[in-house]
């Protein structure tokens, strides 16, 4: 299970450097994307993958009674999904106004903040 | 763990069963108030000639706590306390060290400076859209980052002070700004996503994240583990958030987009953070693979600041030029790092607590430069030092700061670099640091020629000889307490030495640190496994 894990893993990865290899915005970010959601996979495949029951404890008990699921790597890859979501949310809108403000998103073109022509330091009085 | 059916649980092994000392609660204070004052900027929003006043005393109050933390720990040592009553490492442990105490004591300091700049240079527009409570959530991000003593913490203290820097830095969402913050915002965000594939793998090794855990297990699995990987691919993830060559090229392109206010705090606060990721990873957990990674970090260190001192000569516009210094000094830290000896690290702290407080001056400078010449192409600037000469005195000061000259805070920890770097005989790293402070004279001084000794160029258009609004005493007080700051440090430098001396010898002894998140020798019972369970969330 961890092996078809990790090659699915790796494929994701792939994709999403393939993706951020490109000039385009929009392209590096879903590659951006991909990643999270790779390290996500790696998150959960790291905490090994076992087939556990729920790490719930009977009423009667103060501790589980056979072995449980690892509860860890859920709540680490929640909070990085939760993140993740939210921070994909705020770059699509930050790139939709820059494409919108710049006409643009070829980032080749966008050089409104390091524009080509920009003239060298005066090199006397 | 399953197999025990025994009911009396003996809750002293997992929990802390007294509570802790009142004072023990300064570890969590300035990111309480941070957090606090925060959210009441977040509801005045609407009330913007009130927000101000909520901000500036929450700033005050954070720097309290900060000076408050960094006394206590002085006086009695790392301070610990593991959040939900857990012991580690079963709970989300805060650790204040000398390191992080006077990293967050620093950053308190340089936010409100900022704070107080910002009363006159953010406009009501900019505070409607809420550059306070941006300011205050970040400002907390940063603080909390230096003191979490777990790395998955640590990674969403990371994504705390990313959130409220793209907020600061979108502000009024002007061209140029969307420009820098696009590629800001995505190169951060991988920086970021691999720092948390770094982690995942050593939560996968390890079966911890509590950083003291992870320092005392790492011996027991340096011959199974990757752990050579797993440091390499955390200098991979933090060099790129602290901007050292050549995964630094974010940060010229988007540092001189925002209100200089935002880019004076970006240069105070945020590439450090990175420097001190890489100090406790590198010294608190993986001390054998740093000696390893040594000569890497070397290299990376020499190109950072060479280059970045070379970037800095060939800008006309005066807050690029900054933003190359900010660079150039990155690799200034990383040269203490990778020397890692006792005067190397010692220097390399200092460096970062006074390039803290220098670069943010200088970005407050360069902001009352342009406000005074309509702009910040060098080629048009002129005729200051006639016009302002209160002006020119600070800007020499900064400008010779910054360059390492004495008598003012840069000289020391460039001294103590050299000597690192020729006690090891690494010549070629000592004449790098020097090489570095020549090319920032040069292009400091050749700023000083031309935007102040220079005649004006413009003789017609004398608009503003007198201050256009406020009498700007918040900019130029906040200027002033930060230059006098420097050459405080500059001329008596003793206390911060010991400081920093004792920083650097707690990070040569990584023990201290576990010791102090796990102070009982008691037996615990391991395998180093993933399902270790420990109560995050």
């Amino acid at each position: 299970m961890e092996t078809a894990m990790a090659v699915l893993t790796g494929l994701f990865f792939a994709t999403s450097f393939y993706l951020m290899l490109s000039r385009h915005i929009i392209r590096i970010l879903l590659g951006v994307t991909i990643l999270g959601n790779a390290v996500n996979l790696t998150i959960f495949t790291t905490g090994r993958i076992t087939r556990e029951i729920p790490p719930i404890i009977p009423d009667d008990a103060v501790m589980p009674i056979e072995a449980i699921a690892n509860p860890l790597p859920q709540a680490l890859v929640l909070t990085a999904i939760v993140i993740s979501f939210s921070f994909f949310a705020f770059l699509l809108v930050l790139v939709f106004r820059s494409y919108q403000e710049l006409g643009t998103d070829d980032t080749d073109e966008m050089r409104d903040a390091e524009p080509r022509d920009e003239p060298a330091p005066p090199l006397g009085y | 763990m399953a197999t025990s059916t025994a009911h009396n649980v003996n809750l002293e092994a997992a929990m802390v069963l007294t509570p802790p000392p009142l004072a023990d609660y300064l570890v969590v204070a300035p990111l309480a108030i941070g957090f606090v004052f925060g959210a009441l900027c977040l509801m005045t929003r609407k009330n913007i000639d009130r927000q101000p006043y909520i901000a500036i005393s929450g700033l005050v109050l954070m720097l309290l706590a900060d000076i408050g933390l960094f006394w206590h720990v002085l006086q009695n040592g790392t301070v610990v306390m593991t959040m939900g009553r857990w012991l580690p490492p079963f709970g989300i442990t805060f650790v204040a060290d000398m390191l992080g105490a006077t990293f967050a004591l620093v950053a308190g300091i340089v936010g409100l400076a900022g704070g107080v700049y910002a009363l006159e240079d953010v406009d009501r527009t900019g505070r409607r859209y809420g550059f306070y409570p941006f300011l205050l959530l970040m400002l907390s991000g940063v603080t909390a980052a230096f003191l979490t003593g777990d790395i998955f913490n640590l990674y969403v203290w990371f994504e705390v002070l990313l959130i409220g820097s793209f907020g600061l830095l979108v502000l009024g969402s002007e061209r140029e700004q969307l420009d820098g913050a696009t590629k800001y915002a995505l190169l951060n965000l991988i920086a970021t996503t691999l720092f948390l594939l770094a982690v995942a793998y050593m939560y996968g090794m390890f079966g911890t994240l509590n950083m003291a855990d992870i320092s005392r297990k790492a011996a027991g699995l340096r011959d199974t583990g990757p752990l050579f990987t797993i440091a390499a691919l955390f200098l991979f993830a933090f060099a790129m958030k602290a901007a050292a060559f050549p995964v630094n090229f974010w940060l010229p392109a988007s540092y001189h987009t925002p209100r200089i206010v935002v880019s004076g705090l970006f240069a105070g606060l945020l590439t450090k953070v990175g420097v001190y990721a890489l100090l406790r990873i590198f010294l608190t957990l993986f001390d054998v693979e740093r000696d390893a990674l040594a000569g890497t970090i070397a290299i990376v260190a020499v190109a950072t600041m060479v280059l970045g001192a070379m970037g800095a000569l060939a800008q006309n516009d005066i807050r690029r030029l900054l933003g190359y210094l900010v660079i150039s000094g990155i690799g200034m830290m990383l040269a203490g790092l990778a020397l890692g000896s006792q005067t190397g690290l010692s220097g390399a702290v200092f460096y970062a607590a006074h390039s803290m407080v220098v670069m943010t001056a200088l970005y407050f400078l360069a902001g009352m430069i342009g406000e005074r010449m309509n702009g910040f192409a060098l080629n048009e600037a002129g005729g200051l030092y006639s016009r302002v000469p209160w002006l020119a005195a600070i800007a020499l000061i900064l400008f010779l700061s910054v360059s390492g000259l004495p008598p003012f805070s840069g000289l020391w920890p460039k001294a103590f670099l050299v000597k690192a770097s020729l006690d090891v005989g690494a010549w070629w790293l000592a004449f790098s640091i020097l090489l570095t402070g020549l090319l920032t004279t040069i292009a400091v001084g050749r700023t000083f020629a031309f935007a102040f000794w220079r005649e004006s160029t413009r003789e017609t258009d004398d608009t503003d000889t007198t201050r256009p609004t406020n009498g700007g005493r918040a900019v130029a007080g906040s200027l002033i307490a930060l230059t006098l700051l420097s050459v405080a440090v500059g001329i008596y430098p003793e206390p911060v030495i010991r400081v920093t001396d004792r920083i650097a010898s707690e990070l040569l002894t990584s023990g201290s640190y576990v010791d102090a998140v796990f102070p009982a020798e008691e037996p615990m019972v391991e395998e180093p496994s993933a399902d270790e369970g420990e109560a995050q969330e």
